[in-house]
């Protein structure tokens, strides 16, 4: 695939300019096709969409170079380790004309000061979906996974993004973000090493498995338990009320990219807060565009998975990046949880 | 050349030396490309992948340009972070042992059903044959995550299998294939089963089946004829299909993904860890290596006894 949109970049590169290219790099199942189309045709710019399913799967593949794309999507941990190795290019969004439409709360994010790299593309936290015919009890905490109660032992999905599912089970055992602490990691290896054979998989798809009562409970994203609920109304998104992570994916223009005025372009476009709100009502997470609510599809503004209930908004943690000391540690309780 | 070396009388000796060196050129020429293909594309990466593994791994993925023998090290033994104690890895080992196992097993599935089929289909009349290889081989065609899709369609607990079982009446809650080693074993087999026909098909299908009646005429049993005459003699088919089928199973990364639910790792997503999450690719480079050892050595333990036994059998 690789080689291929490589080729289809230098065969491009090559002759006249027939037709406009944007080449995205963005997870699955998470760009809204008839936003896409609705660009193509306001443009006449021809999109190719690629898939990925993690940041780091994301990040080795833009750091081996060679991948033809103009446009990828990292969460804000990774935003800063991209700046870092030079991946991005300084495209000042914070300059473009839509600008002006993003939330005061996204508009300096501390991952990226003074947006001159990214624009947001959509935000939300990590939870647990639940079936709440199969259990009925409190799903706001993060027992759902650590120590599940009866009725979920054995139908439990877990997430394989190492860093959210050991984040959420250091906040249980009383730890903080990146915590280096020996007695709170040997708590959350025991923990985890423990729960492990009352789940059922490690698995990134969770909105069809859990529609379809596949399984009864997974961590998962919010906008995705979104998605399972208006499939299985059974489906309700618990907040873990010891703490669980806010992340958000930004877009971004590479350094090497071959298209970047295509690029530009896209940023600006989905900033405009009727296309934001297309983004939203595909992928089912908030945008952090103002004013696109009132574009949003009416399940979304009032969906306990978008709007966090009062309470427990506090409890949202901002994902940052740990730094290589720790992330080794969390490497080895994984190796082992998974051994 | 050939016209002026005729032209002159020259010993008949010369003659055939300076043939012999003709030979050699010609054949060195036509080799030339495959040569440099193996080279650049095989040996190429692989150098990559061992310079790696004596690198330091970078902060966040990539590697430091560093001598470092950390990676090697880690590959069987830690510095245990509670006990700050060196350890061997144990749940390297473990990872390994249960990528040995299932690979195993796969390769003994796969040759119980595999034998049989091969067995059918060198025994049917010539002109049929070609359509139960075709049979055999369009599946092998598909692409393999669609096939691997595939079985979890059959095997989920709202899948064929399940929703059948129920509408007989023989169970009430489906029964919990996917994601549990059973799964892996049948996605395994089921994707791999071809590397093992194919191979004891053609050694049967030179198999002279006179030799089973000059058997039963000698009054051998039916298990008799199996394990005396086309057992041994479909071996280097068998051995092939082993070969074909434990190499990539012991590297299989799609099939623990997608059926076994990666709650246990194998090495193929062990490794891939390395180079995502991890961010440990030297790490991840010498597990690599370290699989193709393995295999090596096997195939080299393996090959070596096969052929003592055959030496042995003809001398």
């Amino acid at each position: 695939m690789q080689r291929l949109l490589t080729t289809v970049a230098a065969l491009a590169a090559a002759g006249p300019a027939l037709a406009q290219e944007l080449n995205i790099y963005n997870w699955g199942n998470y760009t809204s096709p008839e936003m896409i189309e609705k660009f193509e045709e306001e443009t006449g710019i021809d999109v190719t969409i690629t898939d990925y399913d993690s940041n780091d799967t994301a990040l080795a593949k833009i750091q081996a170079g060679g991948h033809g794309f103009d446009i990828v999507v990292p969460s804000g941990t990774y935003v800063p380790i991209y700046i870092d190795e030079g991946l991005l290019m300084e495209s000042n969004p914070s300059e473009m004309e839509n600008f002006e439409h993003v939330a005061e709360r996204w508009r300096d994010p501390a991952f990226d000061p003074g947006r001159r790299y990214t624009v947001p593309w959509q935000w939300g936290t990590v939870g647990m979906a639940v079936n709440t015919s199969v259990y009925d009890g409190d799903i706001n905490t993060a027992a759902i996974y650590l120590d599940p109660p009866e009725a979920l032992q054995g139908r439990i999905n877990v997430i394989p993004e190492m860093m959210d599912v050991m984040s959420i089970a250091i906040y249980y055992v009383g730890g903080e973000q990146c915590s280096q602490d020996r007695e709170t990691l040997r708590e959350v290896r025991d923990l985890l090493m423990e729960a492990k054979p009352h789940w059922l998989s490690l698995d990134y798809s969770t909105v069809e498995r859990l529609a379809a009562e596949d399984i009864a409970a997974s961590i998962t994203w919010n906008g995705a338990a979104l998605r399972a609920r208006l499939q299985n109304e059974d489906i309700a998104f618990g907040y873990p009320e010891t703490g669980y992570p806010v992340w958000s994916d930004n877009v971004a223009i590479l350094a090497d990219a071959e298209n970047v005025d295509e690029a530009r372009t896209f940023m600006n476009f989905i900033m405009e807060p009727e296309n934001a709100a297309m983004i939203s009502n595909f992928a089912r997470y908030a945008n952090g565009i103002a004013g696109s609510e009132a574009y949003m599809d009416e399940v979304m503004a009032t969906a306990p998975e978008v709007v966090v209930p009062g309470d427990l908004a506090e409890a949202g943690v901002d994902s940052r990046i740990c730094p290589p000391e720790a992330q080794q540690i969390y490497r080895a309780i994984w190796t082992e949880v998974l051994k | 050349m050939a016209g002026t070396a005729s032209a002159r009388p020259a010993p008949a000796r010369d003659l055939a030396a300076a043939r012999r060196r003709e030979e050699r050129r010609t054949r060195a020429l036509l080799l030339a490309p495959a040569m440099a293909i193996l080279i650049f594309a095989a040996s190429g990466p692989l150098l990559i992948v061992l310079a790696y593994s004596f690198l330091t791994p970078g902060d966040y993925g990539g590697v430091v340009w560093e001598f470092s023998l950390k990676a090697w090290f880690n590959v069987f033994a830690e510095r245990d972070f509670f006990t700050g104690e060196i350890e061997l890895a144990d749940a390297h080992l473990s990872i390994f042992w249960r990528s040995i196992k299932l690979s195993a097993m796969t390769t003994a599935l796969c040759l119980l059903i595999g034998f049989p089929t091969a067995y059918f289909i060198a025994t049917r009349p010539r002109k049929t044959r070609d359509f139960w290889m075709l049979l055999v081989i369009i599946p092998f065609w598909t692409n393999l995550l669609i096939r691997t899709f595939a079985i979890m369609e059959l095997i989920r607990n709202e899948g064929t299998v399940n929703s059948f079982l129920i509408w007989t009446g023989l169970i009430d809650t489906p029964i919990q294939m996917m994601f549990t080693e059973f799964a892996l074993l049948v996605g395994m087999a089921y994707v791999y089963l071809p590397l093992m026909i194919l191979p004891v098909y053609a050694a049967l299908e030179r198999f002279d089946f006179r030799l089973v009646e000059a058997g039963y005429d000698l009054y051998a049993g039916r298990w008799q004829v199996l394990r005396r005459i086309v057992l041994p003699l479909a071996k280097p088919g068998v051995v092939a299909g082993s070969i074909l089928v434990f190499v990539p199973c012991l590297g299989a990364y799609v099939t623990p993904r997608v059926l076994g639910g990666g709650k246990n790792m194998m090495l193929g997503n062990f490794i891939e860890l390395q180079f995502g999450q991890g961010r440990n690719w030297p790490l991840g480079a010498a597990l690599a290596l370290t699989l193709l050892v393995i295999v090596m050595a096997a195939l080299i333990v393996y090959v070596r006894a096969v052929g003592r036994e055959e030496g042995g059998r003809h001398g």
